[in-house]
């Protein structure tokens, strides 16, 4: 990377963002600390219980257990307030939380002391499971890269879901519909011109419609990711990252 | 619903890729990828033409950053000189990114051009027009502060063009019309105070890697420069002394050492490419003797064959 143009050095400054949930982690308000808190947890659960399973070799139960324990351990002890975006993003400062909690865990083996069966938040590890048994094949990334590449995909998904509710609640529902068919779908075939003799719309109509449905989804994408880094140097630099520099069909990844 | 690698590879490119909807040009394809924009292939559909354009990587960018990409495209474009490419156009598309489109140049960077085994005499003239490039943009107040390699381009025709002035900066204001307002220009007031550090690691001046961004000068460049010469000449087998002194006085780490322009370099390239004594360089008698043997070697050679065939005929005769 030493050919890479770098604008930083001592004095570059951070600015802290609207809207962050890490932000809001650091609220004196208990009310905006948790909701922050559900935030972060919304946008990481999942992620974080794929790689304890890589990266871990944990079971399911086992993987539940120290994913619900790690989240309530950073909530009870308000974890996520020590984050310092000068050192790290987010991410990887709650991936190495992660691996110090499991590994804590791990050697004092204190899982059935702390009550590792109770369910503290409303996770859906069955889901979670599923695509794992799924997709089971794929293990030749770093546990640092595999973690970062169940994030994006976490991301993107909730982004479709919240495209999805945008949608059907502004009545948008072709949007969707063309966006799932032409961009969700592995369909080979499938082109604005068969796109528009299927919903009876002009090709053109096509191309606006998908256009302004890419736009949109653009804007909830980066929207969920600003509620999820500290400042707008961290937030850059994640969307970079989030969106195309590094291929995820690779093994090297820049964070 | 599950995502798979493709498909998250494919929402990732859709929403990275600029939105041109709005504007005259269609995507073609992505060129390259740099620290605050990305280069993309297009069509000019007016003007049924391929262009360049350069967006912002990042998406809802700051005042600061469309400033500074703004302000890019102004300077290339009043920076004129057939080794800085054209500026065609500057305009924001519908996400808010900055984007200016820039003539299409075909052609290789300089280091895919060194790696094509170019011969030492070649590469000293096409750095030799980056120089002159350089020293146009210092006589307009104008310091580019990340020359490298990856940042100029040897056309298809073997024009040599510097790019990528996201990170210059302006010393004055000049005769010849360029008047930017310090003030307003974000990168220089804002972001980049004393203590930034702007540059490639490998190619960045001592004082710029300091983060002395006040003590900046035409020296910094300069600097650069010589770390490009000192590429090109690496993998060179034969290297002459005058050359690597010439490296070693624009690679000076106090800045009074160097050259005081890109243009005193650029001389002193033109002296070396011409066989004569170069200002970085003291030779010995002998070398001058040497030098200038290589430099006349046609009259050398005709002057031997004339004494050769005077011992010849002085032989002959005498038999």
């Amino acid at each position: 990377m030493e050919d890479d143009t770098d604008i930083g050095g001592p004095l570059h400054k951070f600015p802290v963002t609207d809207h962050s949930a890490i932000v809001g982690a650091r609220s004196d308000d208990q009310l905006v600390r948790r909701r922050a808190f559900d935030r972060i947890l919304a946008s990481y659960w999942k992620p974080a219980y794929k790689y304890i399973r890589y990266k871990w070799q944990a079971d399911n139960e086992d993987a539940k257990d120290l994913t619900q324990g790690f989240f309530a351990n950073a909530f009870e002890k308000n974890h996520f307030a020590g984050y310092d975006a000068r050192k790290a993003s987010f991410q990887t400062f709650l991936r190495t939380c992660l691996d110090g909690f499991v590994s804590n865990e791990r050697k004092a083996r204190r899982r059935l002391k702390r009550g590792g069966d109770v369910d503290h938040y409303q996770l859906d590890f069955v889901a979670a499971e599923a695509e794992l048994a799924a997709h089971a094949s794929e293990t030749a990334l770093s546990p640092e890269d595999y973690f970062h590449r169940e994030w994006a995909r976490w991301m993107f998904t909730m982004a479709v879901d919240a495209f999805r509710q945008s949608c059907e609640q502004s009545g948008r529902t072709v949007h969707f519909q063309l966006f799932e068919r032409y961009d969700l779908r592995d369909d080979a075939d499938v082109s604005y011109a068969s796109l528009a003799e299927e919903f009876g719309l002009e090709p053109a109509t096509v191309n606006n419609y998908l256009a302004a449905a890419r736009r949109e989804f653009r804007k909830i994408v980066l929207e969920k990711l600003r509620e999820i880094t500290a400042t707008d140097e961290e937030f850059r630099t994640e969307a970079r990252s989030l969106l195309g520099i590094n291929d995820f069909t690779t093994k090297t990844q820049r964070h | 619903m599950w995502l798979s690698d493709d498909k998250l590879n494919h929402l990732r490119t859709i929403v990275g890729e600029p939105d041109f909807s709005s504007t005259k040009y269609t995507f073609v394809k992505e060129l390259a990828r740099g620290g605050m924009g990305t280069v993309y292939l297009a069509e000019d559909r007016e003007l049924n033409r391929l262009v360049a354009i350069k967006v912002l990587n990042t998406p809802e960018a700051t005042d600061d950053l469309r400033q500074r990409m703004v302000r890019e495209a102004q300077i290339i474009a009043r920076l004129e000189h057939p080794g800085i490419v054209p500026v065609h156009d500057v305009g924001t598309l519908p996400d808010g990114r900055v984007f200016y489109a820039m003539k299409f140049v075909r052609g290789s960077r300089l280091d895919e051009y060194a790696a094509q085994n170019a011969s030492l005499r070649d590469r000293l003239r096409k750095f030799q027009a980056a120089c002159d490039a350089v020293a146009f943009a210092h006589a307009h107040g104008v310091i580019h502060r990340d020359l490298k390699p990856q940042n100029i381009m040897i056309g298809s025709f073997g024009e040599v063009l510097v790019l990528d002035w996201g990170v210059a900066k302006i010393v004055n204001t000049d005769e010849h019309g360029l008047h930017f307002d310090l003030c307003s220009s974000a990168f220089i007031c804002g972001n980049t105070g004393h203590g930034t550090v702007i540059g490639t690691p490998h190619y960045m001046s001592p004082e710029q890697a300091r983060g002395e961004i006040d003590q900046l000068d035409e020296r910094a460049d300069v600097y650069s420069l010589g770390a490009v010469l000192n590429f090109l000449l690496k993998d060179q087998a034969k290297v002459s002394k005058a050359a690597e002194a010439i490296c070693l006085k624009a690679t000076a780490r106090e800045k009074e050492g160097r050259y005081a322009s890109a243009s005193e370099l650029s001389l002193d390239i033109g002296r070396l490419l011409d066989a004569e004594p170069v200002s970085a360089y003291r030779e010995s008698a002998i070398e001058k003797v040497s030098r200038w043997v290589s430099k006349n070697r046609f009259l050398v050679l005709l002057v031997l064959a004339y004494l050769l065939m005077r011992i010849f005929f002085a032989l002959t005769s005498r038999r």
